[in-house]
């Protein structure tokens, strides 16, 4: 989120230098900054266009008298195909998305913090090496056989350890999601630790605190920024996610009483319908107000990310 | 933000390999000219999307037909049939195969987009089978119960409102039904549910043969599916009565053909306007005992008796 900054002041030694240089090293320079400098503010142009994009598409659904926006978030009823009374509350999916993504943090954070901290401070050269490689492996397993995983396996499981009358459920997407958030939390993690200047833990042996101290008193909290950043791109992954969950969740429209339930997320609501519903029908309209909805829901992860790590910073 | 077409949760191997074979080749739209490797033909695409109760037969249609006429591909993909319907109306394809007719404003949305009045070909029959667990004891259903299990306000939720006898922990009805693109779930709810809407909460999956899976997996789950993707050992198929007190009846080819089987329906593929060309041909040719022995392999309903006789 910085800006790129292109007005460097040249130290005076390099503009003695430029002045020899041949026309088109100069003029191929500024191309080059001029390319760096759009490539910087490109990022900005996209997002605002994606957002611009996904609200002109939903945005006629707001002046229709038919759509009420309380019912669009406050009803659990999703009958957006309905041949008697067409209905578009959200709510169900919601506390889907919200759940799924809550156990899959509650799942994958202790697990992905406690993978960073053995990596960086426990474990020898080689194995380190190992588990980076493994860890970096499962970031590489593409969503769909993860959904595919939950589908047959980890539904069979949970159906047969935990006595649930249906193995694709909260439980099941939470799990496969935390399995995907886990190596995003790791590397990002192992990445903070690594920051902390080594003078620091010099300074706590030197002290003569134990290994432990030393990471739960030094280490975690130098490193705090970092280890949040990390947990917060992980909850951006769960929100996001569409493919594993729709197969591992049971995809049915149902605010979740335990764990046990099946529930339905916005992303894969979306995924479900936008291909049938035609284009410019209320349906479709509705579809990308979720869009604006999920949109919404990650800036506000997003913003609150930001102040945390600003008054930590200022603290 | 808008993906292309969903994939199928069960990723058929075989399309995908299909895919990539014709993307290395030149290939044109019906009509069209350009390429060309076989000599005198020109080599055509058919572009084939829709119900994903028919996509496994669609695909061996395409592979047969391609034997016999290899220049043409027929490229074969699922969605659900109101995906189908969608791009047929936008003109992205050439051939939408359904599991439900086309609704009159559809129609007429398509007339409107793209100038032609779509056409109709019956391509074989489906029953819709109710599946249960293999170890649920139910071996009947009336339609009315069906209703009461799945539409909103009906009364059914627990196994033991169908006098069924079911471990305590597994009697609350787990529903499994589809996602609201697919033509299954646009025929269930308006002829079972007589167009009321479904009771919230179910199951919905993304695949005809997501059902019959999960129905396999869970004990206490209902669904609803098509013929040809039974699986004998995992799942029951459920005798169905049309009103409380007539007799049940088999889901099957025969009953299905003698129009006994209350839930049966056609299977149809839609094109804009009258077929011309090669894909007159295709079609024709799925008409033929050749095509009709293949609805048959499939596990469905050919229209004619006995065409899969050797």
């Amino acid at each position: 989120m910085t800006e790129p900054n292109s007005a460097t002041p040249a130290p005076p030694a390099f503009a003695v230098r430029a002045a020899k240089r041949a026309a088109w090293a100069v003029v191929g320079e500024k191309i080059l900054e001029a390319l760096v400098y759009l490539c910087g503010f490109s990022a900005i142009v996209f997002v605002l266009g994606i957002f611009l994009f996904v609200f002109k598409e939903a945005f006629p659904i707001l002046a229709n008298d038919n759509f009420s926006l309380t019912q669009f978030l406050f009803s659990p009823e999703w009958y957006p195909t309905s041949e008697v009374n067409k209905r578009y509350g959200v709510f169900a999916m919601i506390a889907g998305t919200c759940s799924v993504t809550v156990l899959a943090m509650v799942i994958a954070v202790p697990f992905g913090l406690g993978a960073a901290i053995y990596i960086s401070e426990f474990c020898g050269h080689k194995t380190r090496e190992i588990l980076k490689i493994v860890i970096e492996f499962l970031a590489a397993v593409p969503s769909v056989v993860w959904g595919f995983i939950g589908l047959t396996v980890m539904s069979r499981l949970i159906v047969q350890y935990t006595g649930a009358p249906v193995g694709v459920n909260m439980l099941n997407g939470g799990i496969i999601l935390a399995l995907m958030c886990v190596p995003i939390i790791v590397s990002i993690s192992e990445d903070a630790l690594k920051a902390v200047p080594d003078s620091y833990r010099e300074a706590a042996i030197a002290l003569g605190v134990t290994r432990w101290q030393l990471v739960w008193r030094v280490l975690l909290p130098a490193a705090k920024n970092g280890l949040l950043a990390a947990v917060l791109l992980g909850v951006g992954r769960g929100v996001g996610e569409t493919m594993a969950v729709l197969m591992a969740t049971g995809h049915a429209v149902h605010i979740p009483n335990s764990v046990f339930d099946s529930v339905r997320t916005l992303t894969a609501n979306i995924a479900s319908e936008l291909g049938e519903a035609p284009a410019g029908s209320d349906h479709y309209r509705v579809l990308f107000l979720i869009g604006v909805l999920l949109f919404t829901l990650t800036f506000a992860v997003n913003l609150i990310a930001d102040t945390i790590v600003r008054g930590i910073r200022r603290k | 933000m808008r993906p292309a077409h969903r994939s199928s949760c069960f990723p058929q191997l075989g399309l995908a390999a299909c895919a990539i074979a014709l993307a290395l080749q030149p290939g044109c739209k019906p009509g069209g000219s350009s390429g060309g490797s076989g000599g005198a033909n020109p080599r055509i695409t058919i572009q084939n999307k829709g119900s994903d109760t028919m996509v496994n037969v669609a695909q061996v249609w395409a592979e047969e037909y391609k034997k016999i006429h290899p220049h043409v591909d027929v490229e074969v993909s699922g969605g659900g049939s109101g995906v189908g319907i969608a791009a047929l109306i936008k003109g992205t394809i050439d051939l939408a195969s359904t599991s439900r007719d086309m609704k009159a404003e559809e129609k007429a949305l398509a007339k409107k987009n793209t100038g032609k009045e779509p056409r109709e070909f019956v391509v074989g029959h489906d029953a819709l089978v109710v599946y249960v667990h293999k170890d649920n004891p139910l071996a009947e259903i009336t339609n009315e119960q069906l209703a009461d299990i799945f539409a909103e306000g009906g009364k059914i939720t627990k196994w033991s409102d169908l006098g069924v006898k079911l471990p305590a922990d597994r009697d609350v009805i787990v529903r499994v039904s589809r996602q609201s693109s697919s033509g299954t779930y646009e025929f269930f709810r308006e002829h079972v549910l007589n167009k009321r809407d479904f009771k919230l909460g179910s199951r919905d999956m993304n695949g005809s043969k997501e059902v019959v899976e999960l129905v396999g997996l869970t004990m206490s789950a209902i669904g609803y599916s098509g013929l040809g993707y039974n699986e004998p050992g995992k799942v029951k198929m459920l005798k169905v009565s049309p009103k409380a007190g007539q007799p049940a009846i088999e889901p099957g080819v025969a009953t299905t053909l003698s129009k006994q089987y209350p839930i049966a329906r056609p299977l149809l593929l839609y094109t804009l306007g009258e077929p011309t060309g090669e894909l007159k041909n295709y079609i024709d040719w799925i008409l033929t005992d050749a095509g009709q022995q293949i609805v048959e392999k499939s596990g469905y309903v050919p229209l004619r008796a006995g065409t899969s006789k050797p």
